[in-house]
């Protein structure tokens, strides 16, 4: 199967800091990759440096457009990259509120992914943006309401709705369960897995827990200070890890 | 006609070093060599530490081998999970490797008919005909009706092995690699998983399995294959 990114020795710095180093990795239509590591491993700096919204210092991306045509993202203009971002890709932030728009309501923060992409018909817009409330488990009577009247846990599942209305190819996600109850973390998850299984989604996902890595993602990536220190399938990574860090990371983790 | 050779393992070896153990290594298997054919059943034999689960955990590639050849045949053509892709990897686990652990992984929310389902949904076989085929696999290992719905994560230990045996049987696949799959069940239901293996053997299917209860591995074994552990060998 071919595959529909290709990241090839890419590489961040900040000024002398490094935020990630030579990093290569593919991805698959229809698959889910994990990204883990601490915090400062450099992982959220990959996902953005991939997903086009931060330079890369070095190093390439390619992605695969519907069309089958290969594009160079470094070679892009901002407004073909912004396009891309519209058309083809979504990006779930951690902290809903930064993907969200706070003073509009719910059914216009689903709304408005399909109004950028030229869909004018109010009647079908709500009628979509009710579909996808009761997809993502809100109450579609509240639809009306602003994101600010919702929990933690909605206003993340909103903004998943609101990425995904569109259905883009391919999705970014960074720590999208990060900061929520245990119970609101389980919900998000299950639904997260069903809809990547449901729309065949593609997607890289940034986590700090090796737990959602192992429910989510076939493959797993490790990160420690800025570079790739283990890669593979991910249940070989939890059961055997072969690097130090990995070993650390594994044998830190509470079991109940 | 012999059968054919489904699985081989060459010159097989796994360590475990430990980096955060003063780089403690242990050796649990050395230079295995196994051969196993379509339609037979091989009862891995031999102390706890022998590196039994191990040894099935290698040959899925959940584990990586240190050394050695773990050869698959996989639509006919012969795969080294040693050296295969993990792309590869999935692909022989989705339709010609199946592993069964005694352990449920369970998943948060998601229903046992639909954990018994997913295997089945991952090779194209689309919704409602993939849970009648797990409900038919349920009924048959005595799963109440009733539970179909719910998480297994409040099953009790014998309904949550049973509810993973018919998600690792509900595809049909060349290999099975069983992990004591019938530790927590009654005698009835083990009646039920030896008939079930037997199918799957008449089926043409190789099994590779461990089985502690002597009257569960003279049942289904047709050959034993001793292990010791190396340390005291």
């Amino acid at each position: 199967m071919s595959a529909l990114l290709q990241v090839r020795e890419l590489s961040r710095h900040y000024g002398l800091r490094v935020g990630c180093e030579d990093v290569s990795f593919e991805l698959h239509p229809g698959e889910l990759l994990c990204i883990v590591g601490e915090s400062g491993s450099g992982k959220s700096t990959l996902l953005n440096t991939v997903a086009a919204q931060l330079s890369p210092s070095s190093g390439s991306v390619r992605y695969r457009q519907r069309s089958g045509h290969w594009l160079e993202l470094g070679a892009l203009s901002e407004a073909d990259r912004r396009r891309l971002a519209r058309e083809e890709w979504g990006f779930v932030t951690q902290n809903p509120r930064d993907g969200l728009r706070l003073n509009v309501s719910a059914g216009a923060n689903v709304a408005e992914r399909l109004m950028a992409l030229g869909m004018r018909n109010y009647s079908q817009l709500r009628h979509i943006a009710r579909g996808w409330l009761e997809r993502v488990e809100i109450d579609p009577s509240r639809i009306d309401d602003a994101p600010t009247s919702f929990s933690g846990g909605m206003q993340q599942r909103l903004q998943i709705a609101r990425t995904l209305v569109t259905q883009p190819r391919l999705v970014f996600m960074d720590e999208p369960t990060a900061g929520l109850d245990v119970s609101v973390q389980a919900r998000i998850l299950d639904l997260l897995r069903r809809l990547v299984n449901e729309l065949g989604l593609a997607a890289v996902m940034v986590t700090h827990d090796l737990a959602v890595a192992r429910l989510l993602a076939a493959r797993t990536i490790v990160m420690q200070g800025g570079r790739v220190v283990e890669t593979g399938l991910t249940d070989q990574i939890l059961d055997d890890p072969q690097h130090p860090y990995t070993q650390l990371l594994v044998s830190s983790v509470l079991t109940t | 006609m012999t059968a054919a050779l489904m699985l081989e393992l060459r010159d097989l070896s796994k360590s475990f070093e430990l980096h955060h153990q003063h780089g403690a290594r242990l050796n649990v298997l050395r230079g295995l060599d196994l051969r196993l054919h379509a339609g037979e059943c091989v009862v891995l034999s031999g102390p706890s530490g022998a590196g039994k689960s191990t040894l099935l955990r290698v040959i899925y590639a959940n584990y990586r081998p240190s050394f050695g050849v773990v050869h698959v045949r996989h639509d006919d053509r012969w795969i080294d999970l040693a050296k295969a892709t993990p792309h590869e990897v999935l692909d022989v686990r989705r339709r010609t490797l199946a592993y069964v652990s005694q352990f449920l992984r369970v998943i948060p929310r998601v229903p046992a008919l639909d954990i018994v389902a997913e295997p089945l949904l991952q090779t194209g076989v689309d919704g409602p005909q993939a849970r009648d085929r797990a409900g038919d696999l349920l009924r048959r290992l005595n799963v109440p009706e009733r539970l179909w719905a719910l998480p297994p994560s409040t099953f009790s230990g014998g309904e949550q092995q049973r509810v993973n045996i018919a998600r690792g049987l509900i595809v049909r696949r060349p290999i099975l690699l069983l992990d004591e799959p019938t530790a927590s069940l009654d005698a009835e239901n083990r009646d039920v998983v030896a008939q079930l293996l037997a199918e799957a053997r008449a089926a043409g299917s190789a099994v590779l399995g461990i089985f502690h209860d002597e009257d569960m591995r003279d049942r289904v074994a047709t050959r034993l294959f001793p292990m010791q552990a190396l340390e005291a060998a």
